[in-house]
C-alpha cells in the first residue's frame, strides 16, 4: 500500500510534467496541423535557462531571495526565455514554410531538434546539470509535508502539482474565455475563414507557440526539480509529450491533460511493479493501442476530412 | 547518371506530350536555358544516358583505394558508400513516397542485428554469407510492411509518429535485450562482438589486410551500390514507382484514379527498409560488431540532410549529397580541416547570394579590415585578450584577424554564441544596403565564434552543422542540388 501511495505521487509530479509538454504540442497542432517536434528541446533549454537563474540567485544552498520567490524567479524566467525561443523559432524556421508542402516544416522542426540540443552540447557540456533541490531551506521542500499513512508527500511535489494544475486552468480559461482565445479557437477551425473574419492569423499563430512553449519552460523547471537535466533530455521528453497529445486527442485541451496524467500513471506503476527498463515498451503499446482503436484519441472529434 | 525521373529527361524537345502537364508547366524554364557554348555543352551533356554517367562515377570511386593507400581514407570511402545506400534507401519512401520515415535506421539496425543473429557466436549460427544476406533482406521488408500497419487508415503525421516510437522502440530491445526473460537475446548496450566477415566464393572476406583497412569490402559495397541503384532506378519507371510519385504529389487524386494507395504506402516503406536492413548487413559484417546507439537520431538526421541537400527524389541527387556529407563529417573531427571548409563555405555562401559582384568584393574586404581593426583595439586595450593560442592549421595573417582571447570568461561562449545566431537571424530581415553593413559584423562574429567556441566541440559542431544545413535548406532550396523543383499544376 505504502509503494503504491507513493508511485501515486510520483505519477502525478510526471503526469502534470507530461501534461504541460502535451499542451504545446496541441496547441501549435490545433492552430498549424504541424507535429512541432522541437518542442522536446524548447522544453530542455526551459529547464537550462531554470538552472542558469538559479545559479545568478546563488545556487540552492545560499539563495540571495526567499525560497518562494526563488521558485517563482527561476519558473517566470524560464517561461519567458522558452517563450522568445518559441517565438524565434516560430518566426524563422516554420513561417517560412507555411505554405509549402507538409513534410517540408516536419523536417525542419527535425533539425530544430537536432539544433537545439547540439546547441546545448556544445555551450554547457553533456554533464547532467542539478538543481540541488535538497539543499534548499536544509531540505524542507522534502521534509515538510503531509502524510497519507505511512507515506510524507513533500512540499515539493505539492507545489508542483499544484502550479501545473494552475497553469492548465489558466490556459483553459484564457483560449475558452477570453478573445484572444477566441481568435485561436477560429484559426484551429478554418484558418482561411478566420482571416477572411479580420482575425490576424500571425500574431494568433506567434501567441500559439508563446503559450505553447511557456508551458513547456515550466515544465523544464518542474521535471528538473526533480531530476538533473542534460542536453539529450529533450528527445524522449518531446516523444512522451506527443504521445500523451495524440491519447487524449491531438487538438484538444483537456484531452492533452488527461493523456498527459494518463502516461504518467502508466509509467510510474510500470517502473514500481513491473521494471524500470520497460516503461518505454508500455507508453508504445499504449499508443499503439489507440492508434489501432481510437485514433482519434479520448477527446478528439473523429476527422471529417473534406475535399 | 541523369536525372532518374523519367518525364523530364524523355520528353522530345519538339512539341508536348499528351498528358505532360509538367512538360507545359516547365516551358519557362526551358526557355530560359542557357545559350552559347555554355547551353551547347550543357545540351550534349544531357544527351549522354544514365548508365554512362553510373559506369563512370563507379570507375571513379573504384579508383579510391589506387590512389589513396591509407587505411582511414579507404574507410571513410566505405562508409561513404553506406551512406549512399542508407540515403537510396531513404529516398524512396521520402523522395519517391512523399512520407516521413523516422524509424529508418532502426530499419539498418534491424539489418544489421539480423545478420549478428544469423552470423555470429551470439546463438551459435553461422550461416553462409549468400543465405544470410537474402533472408536479412526479406525480414527488413516484412518489418517496414509490420511498421507501416498501424497507420494505414491514418494521415501522414501519425505515420511519422509511429516510425519514430518505432526508433525508441528498437532503442529499448536493443538496450534492454541482455535480460529479456533471463535471456540474452541482443547483448545488451554492449552489443553483440565477432559478428561473420562475409564468406563469398571460398574466401573469407579479410577487414584487415597487413594493418591496413583493407579494399574487398569498399569493392563489394560498391557493387551492391551499383546493383541497388539499378534496380531502384527500374523500380522508379515502372508502374509502381509512377504509382508512388502520384502518391507523392496528392494522396486524394491518386485514391480516386483507383489506387491502392495504403498498399502502396506499405510498399515504400517495405522497400526502403530492405535497403536498409541490406546495408545493415555490410555495416555489420564489417565492424564485425552491433551496438544500440549506432543506430539513433543522429544518424537518422545524418541521412535526412544527404537527402534534402542532394534533392528528394532524385537518385543521383540523394547519392551526392551522400558523397558530400559523408567525407564532410569526417573532415569536421579535425579542427585545422575543418577551418578551412568553414571559411570556404562562407566565402562560397556570399558568392551564391551576391554572384560574383561588386558587392561581394566589398563584404569580404570590409570583413577584412573589420576584422584587423577589431584585432588592433582590442590587442591595444589589453594584449591578454589577443594572446589565445590558434589552433593549429593557420598563422601569418589571419593571427592578427580573428580575435583568440588567452582566457575566455564563462559568460563568453553562451552570449556571442547566442549573439550570432541573432545576428544572423537579424541580418535576414533587413534589406538593401542595411542588409550588406550588418553582414559585415555577423560575418566576424562567425569567425570569432569558430575559432574560440565550435572548435573546442568537433562533435556537437558537427552536428550543430548539419541542423543548420537541413532548416537553411528546407527554407531556401527544398529541392536540392539535383532535385526537381515541384511544380504546382492547379
Amino acid at each position: 500500500m505504502d509503494t503504491f501511495i507513493q508511485l501515486t505521487i510520483d505519477a502525478l509530479t510526471l503526469g502534470s510534467v507530461y501534461a504541460l509538454i502535451a499542451l504545446g504540442y496541441t496547441l501549435v497542432y490545433g492552430v498549424l496541423k504541424l507535429l512541432n517536434f522541437a518542442h522536446g528541446d524548447v522544453f530542455m533549454v526551459g529547464s537550462f535557462i531554470g538552472f542558469g537563474v538559479l545559479q545568478l540567485l546563488g545556487g540552492s544552498s545560499d539563495p540571495i531571495v526567499p525560497i518562494w520567490a526563488l521558485i517563482t524567479l527561476v519558473t517566470l524566467a524560464a517561461m519567458v526565455g522558452c517563450a522568445a525561443l518559441g517565438v524565434v523559432i516560430e518566426r524563422f524556421a516554420y513561417r517560412p514554410l507555411r505554405d509549402a508542402p507538409r513534410i517540408a516544416p516536419l523536417i525542419s522542426a527535425l533539425g530544430v531538434s537536432f539544433f537545439l540540443a547540439n546547441s546545448m552540447q556544445l555551450l554547457f557540456g553533456a554533464a547532467p546539470r542539478n538543481y540541488d533541490t535538497f539543499a534548499l531551506a536544509n531540505g524542507a521542500l522534502y521534509l515538510r509535508g503531509f502524510d497519507i499513512g505511512d507515506v510524507r508527500v513533500p512540499l515539493l511535489r505539492i507545489i508542483t502539482v499544484g502550479a501545473a494544475f494552475v497553469l492548465m486552468i489558466l490556459l483553459w480559461l484564457l483560449v475558452n474565455r477570453t478573445r484572444t482565445g477566441k481568435a485561436m479557437r477560429a484559426t484551429s477551425f478554418d484558418r482561411e475563414a478566420a482571416a477572411m473574419m479580420g482575425i490576424d492569423i500571425d500574431r494568433v499563430i506567434v501567441f500559439t507557440f508563446v503559450l505553447g512553449s511557456a508551458l513547456a519552460g515550466a515544465a523544464g523547471v518542474m521535471f528538473a526539480l526533480r531530476v538533473p537535466t542534460q542536453a539529450s533530455i529533450g528527445f524522449v521528453a518531446g516523444l512522451k509529450g506527443f504521445t500523451a497529445a495524440v491519447i487524449g486527442g491531438i487538438g484538444s485541451i483537456p484531452g492533452a491533460m488527461a493523456g498527459g496524467l494518463i502516461l504518467g500513471f502508466a509509467e510510474s506503476y510500470t517502473q514500481g511493479y513491473v521494471s524500470t527498463k520497460w516503461s518505454d515498451l508500455v507508453v508504445f503499446s499504449i499508443l499503439i493501442a489507440f492508434m489501432i482503436f481510437r485514433p482519434q484519441g479520448l477527446f478528439g472529434r473523429a476527422d471529417i476530412r473534406k475535399v | 547518371m541523369s536525372d532518374s525521373t523519367p518525364h523530364s529527361a524523355e520528353v522530345p524537345a519538339t512539341g508536348p506530350a499528351v498528358g505532360q502537364d509538367e512538360w507545359v508547366a516547365r516551358h519557362d524554364e526551358r526557355r530560359r536555358a542557357r545559350s552559347g557554348w555554355l547551353g551547347l555543352v550543357e545540351g550534349r551533356l544531357r544527351t549522354v544516358p544514365w548508365w554512362a554517367w553510373l559506369a563512370l562515377f563507379l570507375g571513379a570511386m573504384c579508383l579510391l583505394p589506387v590512389v589513396e593507400s591509407s587505411g582511414y581514407v579507404r574507410r571513410v570511402g566505405f562508409d561513404t558508400v553506406l551512406y549512399m545506400l542508407l540515403a537510396l534507401g531513404l529516398n524512396i519512401v521520402v523522395g519517391w513516397g512523399g512520407l516521413l520515415d523516422l524509424g529508418y535506421v532502426a530499419l539498418y539496425g534491424v539489418g544489421a542485428y539480423m545478420y549478428a543473429f544469423l552470423a555470429s557466436d551470439q546463438f551459435g549460427v553461422h550461416l553462409p554469407t549468400l543465405v544470410a544476406v537474402p533472408v536479412v533482406v526479406i525480414v527488413g521488408a516484412v518489418v517496414g510492411l509490420l511498421l507501416g500497419l498501424p497507420s494505414r487508415r491514418l494521415t501522414g503525421d501519425y505515420l511519422a509518429i509511429v516510425t519514430l516510437f518505432f526508433l525508441q522502440l528498437f532503442q529499448t530491445l536493443t538496450t534492454n535485450g541482455d535480460s529479456a526473460f533471463g535471456h540474452d537475446i541482443t547483448g545488451g548496450p554492449n552489443g553483440i562482438l565477432n559478428v561473420d566477415p562475409f564468406h563469398l566464393f571460398g574466401h573469407d572476406l579479410a577487414v584487415q589486410h597487413a594493418g591496413v583497412f583493407a579494399v574487398s569490402y569498399f569493392y563489394v559495397a560498391l557493387g551492391v551500390f551499383a546493383v541497388v541503384y539499378v534496380a531502384l532506378r527500374f523500380v522508379n519507371l515502372s508502374r509502381t514507382g509512377r504509382a508512388w510519385r502520384a502518391l507523392r504529389e496528392d494522396p486524394l487524386a491518386a485514391e480516386t484514379m483507383g489506387m491502392p494507395v495504403n498498399w502502396l504506402k506499405l510498399l515504400s516503406f517495405s522497400f526502403g527498409a530492405a535497403v536498409a536492413a541490406l546495408t545493415g548487413t555490410l555495416f555489420a559484417a564489417l565492424n564485425s560488431s552491433v551496438f544500440p546507439l549506432t543506430f539513433y537520431f543522429t544518424l537518422l538526421i545524418t541521412i535526412y540532410v544527404m537527402v534534402i541537400l542532394g534533392g528528394s527524389g532524385s537518385q543521383p541527387g540523394v547519392v551526392a549529397g551522400a558523397l558530400i556529407i559523408g567525407p564532410l563529417l569526417e573532415i569536421l573531427r579535425d579542427p585545422g580541416k575543418s577551418r578551412w571548409v568553414f571559411f570556404l563555405a562562407l566565402l562560397a555562401g556570399l558568392a551564391l547570394a551576391f554572384r560574383l559582384s561588386r558587392q561581394l568584393g566589398a563584404i569580404v574586404a570590409a570583413t577584412a579590415a573589420f576584422g584587423f581593426a577589431v584585432h588592433a583595439i582590442a590587442g591595444a586595450i589589453d594584449s591578454s585578450w589577443v594572446a589565445g593560442e590558434h589552433a593549429a592549421g593557420f598563422a601569418g595573417a589571419f593571427a592578427h584577424w580573428v580575435v583568440v582571447p588567452a582566457h575566455l570568461a564563462g559568460w563568453l561562449p553562451p552570449v556571442s554564441y547566442v549573439g550570432l545566431i541573432a545576428a544572423a537571424l537579424g541580418t535576414t530581415l533587413l534589406h538593401g544596403r542595411l542588409r550588406l553593413v550588418a553582414l559585415v559584423p555577423t560575418l566576424y562574429l562567425a569567425a570569432f565564434v569558430w575559432e574560440n567556441v565550435m572548435l573546442d566541440d568537433p562533435d556537437a559542431t558537427r552536428y550543430i552543422v548539419l541542423g543548420v544545413v537541413l532548416i537553411a535548406l528546407m527554407i531556401v532550396r527544398p529541392n536540392g542540388l539535383l532535385g526537381e523543383r515541384r511544380v504546382e499544376i492547379v
